[in-house]
């Protein structure tokens, strides 16, 4: 199967605003089209940043500095682009649609159902009733939580068990058609029935959508992913094809960490 | 350990029974010192704008006094018969054998105080109106501008500045007012110095810091990952601030509001130096009036009687007022509350 790259991380390197050093340094790390990537690392090793400077959210918070290139293929153009020259507003939320992502812990917003998942398409200029309807409806059907919600749209969102809410926080990105969608421990605030739940989702998802997902769960990521990155103290050990890091690492501490000797 | 436990649950649940005893006390003492005005003047009080005012009112001649009259004064004529007749309405509802000191026996003109609230009941739901629709947009935005806009540098500065503004006494506003700023509100607006405007204005001014600084923590508690998703899918800041903080701030802030409500309506000190304390129904919104709190400050010293209990009335009015407000308030906009 021919690779086909959707992000290509670059000699990235990041440091918080006021911090000491930096939490990642000389980042290269290719994303694949339509393929899961899994990051995994002990804990505080940078996979959240990682991931967060992937569509820029740390750009809320003023004086954070970075180099490098993050590409991102424009699908129209067949072209890379590097997202860190994003300046203009626009331009964020142009790319926040286009790469969406998922916390560790349900966001639902204050509001009901149906707004939830229209939200991101109310935002985006969609006013058509219709088009909403049917849109909210397939990226429900998409998140596998239309069955569960379909007589409740009206209502809060906050009224969902966490599984659910965690669903429909998908469902609300899958909406915006996006093109990736980071995932940032989207399970390790959820029960095993809820975690299988989203985790066929995912796989599913990949069908249509290219995905990076940090996971502190060793079995999620060999089960789940195409490819895997092991960080450790802000620096890219080892990536590889997922069966590759788990079978047969080629760095000690990889291998060490995926045997649990630490962590 | 147990026994603490006791304890403490005992403790929690006196000090939460405490405050609805003082409550109830409070409503039942204002309202049986307000009782004598209650049962003379009725709800009509609260549409009266007499105040203080001394009216007379002839009551009828006993069959003994006519007859002495009758025999001793000749001249008397029928005319006086004739408005004996007419006031005689009036008698009815106001008179009673009980304030029969007030009657003088020999013209039989029975002189009597009346009052009613109406002047410092408008004038404290207008005075309270103005400051609300005054603090609410700006105490929005400031506490928009520090929970969300502000740079980091400012933060701190403005908000310490903030809550120092919410923590000067009143008085010290009303002086303020006073002195600097009622000659602006004149020149900008006309009227008199001491107003309507000036005291809702000042007043206003005053519960500002203090709304905003309540309505900025309760932003804050907006948890970060919350607007991050709302950016995450493309949301500009504005439309976070609408769409996410507002809402889940929402309680917080009619909290603040409320506070803020009831705050302005209890005012005295800087409303008693700005509105300038004429019984008079505001003309216009730059002419001087009276509120509910500065009768009761201006008159308790020295009232009595009817006049007494009528500053009771007002004070039962203010209280009953300020409950249902409150209490409207809590029901409309948080219901369906989790
Ligand atoms: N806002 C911040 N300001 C300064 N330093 C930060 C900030 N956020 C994270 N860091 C630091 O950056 C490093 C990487 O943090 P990061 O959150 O990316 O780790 P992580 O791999 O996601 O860990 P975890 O598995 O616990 O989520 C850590 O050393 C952390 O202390
Ligand atoms: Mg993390």
């Amino acid at each position: 199967m021919a690779k086909e790259l959707i992000m290509d991380i670059k000699d990235f390197s990041f440091k918080y605003a006021g911090a000491p050093k930096p939490s990642l340094e000389n980042i290269n790390m290719p994303v694949y089209k339509n393929k899961i990537t899994a990051m995994i690392g002990p804990s505080g090793c940078g996979k959240s940043t990682l991931l967060r400077s992937i569509n820029r959210i740390h750009d809320l918070y003023p004086n954070n500095e970075y180099t490098g290139k993050i590409n991102l293929l424009n699908i129209q153009s067949d072209e890379f682009e590097n997202i860190l020259d994003i300046k203009k507003e626009n331009d964020f939320i142009r790319l926040r649609q286009r790469v969406g992502m998922i916390f560790q812990k349900p966001t639902p917003f204050p509001m009901s159902i149906y707004d939830n998942v229209a939200y991101g398409l109310r935002l985006d200029g969609v006013k058509d009733k219709k088009v909403l309807d049917e849109k909210v409806e397939t990226a429900l059907r998409g998140a596998a939580i239309w069955d569960e919600c379909k007589d409740r749209l009206k209502e809060s969102a906050m009224g969902m068990s966490g599984g659910q809410q965690q669903r429909l926080c998908i469902a609300r990105a899958v909406a915006l058609k996006p093109e990736v969608i980071l995932f940032d421990e989207p399970t390790s605030a959820l029960d095993p029935i809820s975690t299988k739940a989203i985790e066929e989702l995912i796989s599913e998802l990949k069908k249509d959508i290219s995905i990076v997902i940090v996971t502190h769960n060793m079995q999620q990521a060999s089960r789940l992913s195409d490819y895997t990155a092991f960080m450790y103290i802000g620096e890219l050990i080892e990536y590889n094809k997922t069966d590759k890091i788990f079978l047969n690492p080629k760095e000690k501490l990889t291998e060490d960490y995926i045997t649990g000797r630490f962590g | 350990m147990l026994n603490k436990e006791f304890i403490f649950k005992k403790v929690a649940f006196s000090s939460a029974t405490l405050i609805l005893i003082v409550l109830t006390s409070i409503f039942i003492m204002l309202f049986i010192s307000a009782k004598p005005a209650i049962e003379k003047y009725g709800l009509h009080f609260l549409v009266d704008s007499n105040w203080n005012k001394t009216i007379e009112t002839k009551i009828p001649l006993t069959q003994a006094q006519i007859l002495a009259k009758k025999t001793k004064t000749q001249s008397s004529d029928n005319s006086d018969m004739n408005d004996d007749n007419l006031f005689a309405d009036d008698t009815l509802v106001l008179g009673d054998d009980a304030s029969g000191d007030n009657v003088d026996v020999s013209t039989n003109i029975k002189t009597d105080t009346i009052f009613g609230g109406y002047v410092p009941i408008v004038g404290t739901i207008l005075s309270t109106l103005i400051a609300m629709a005054f603090s609410i947009p700006i105490a929005m935005g400031i506490a928009v501008f520090l929970a969300e806009i502000a740079p980091d540098f400012l933060i701190k500065p403005v908000g310490m500045a903030i809550e120092l503004l919410a923590a000067i006494p009143s008085i010290i506003y009303g002086m303020w007012g006073l002195f600097y700023f009622a000659p602006i509100v004149q020149n900008i607006f006309g009227g008199s110095q001491m107003s309507l405007l000036t005291a809702g204005l000042v007043l206003g001014i005053m519960i500002l810091p203090f709304m905003a600084a309540i309505t900025r923590d309760a932003m804050n508690t907006t948890p970060d990952v919350l607007k991050e998703s709302a950016y995450a899918m493309g949301a500009t800041k504005f439309e976070v601030v609408k769409d996410i903080i507002f809402p889940y701030a929402k309680v917080g802030i009619i909290g603040s509001v409320i506070l803020s409500l009831g705050r302005a309506l209890g005012e005295t000190m800087a409303v008693a130096f700005l509105i300038g304390s004429v019984f008079k129904v505001p003309g216009s919104l730059t002419s001087p009036t009276i509120s509910i709190p500065v009768v009761l400050a201006n008159n308790f010293g020295e009232a009595s009687g009817d006049m007494m209990s009528s500053l009771f009335y007002l004070a039962f009015v203010l209280f009953v007022f300020s409950f249902i407000i409150i209490g409207s308030a809590k029901f409309y906009f948080l219901r369906g509350r989790r």
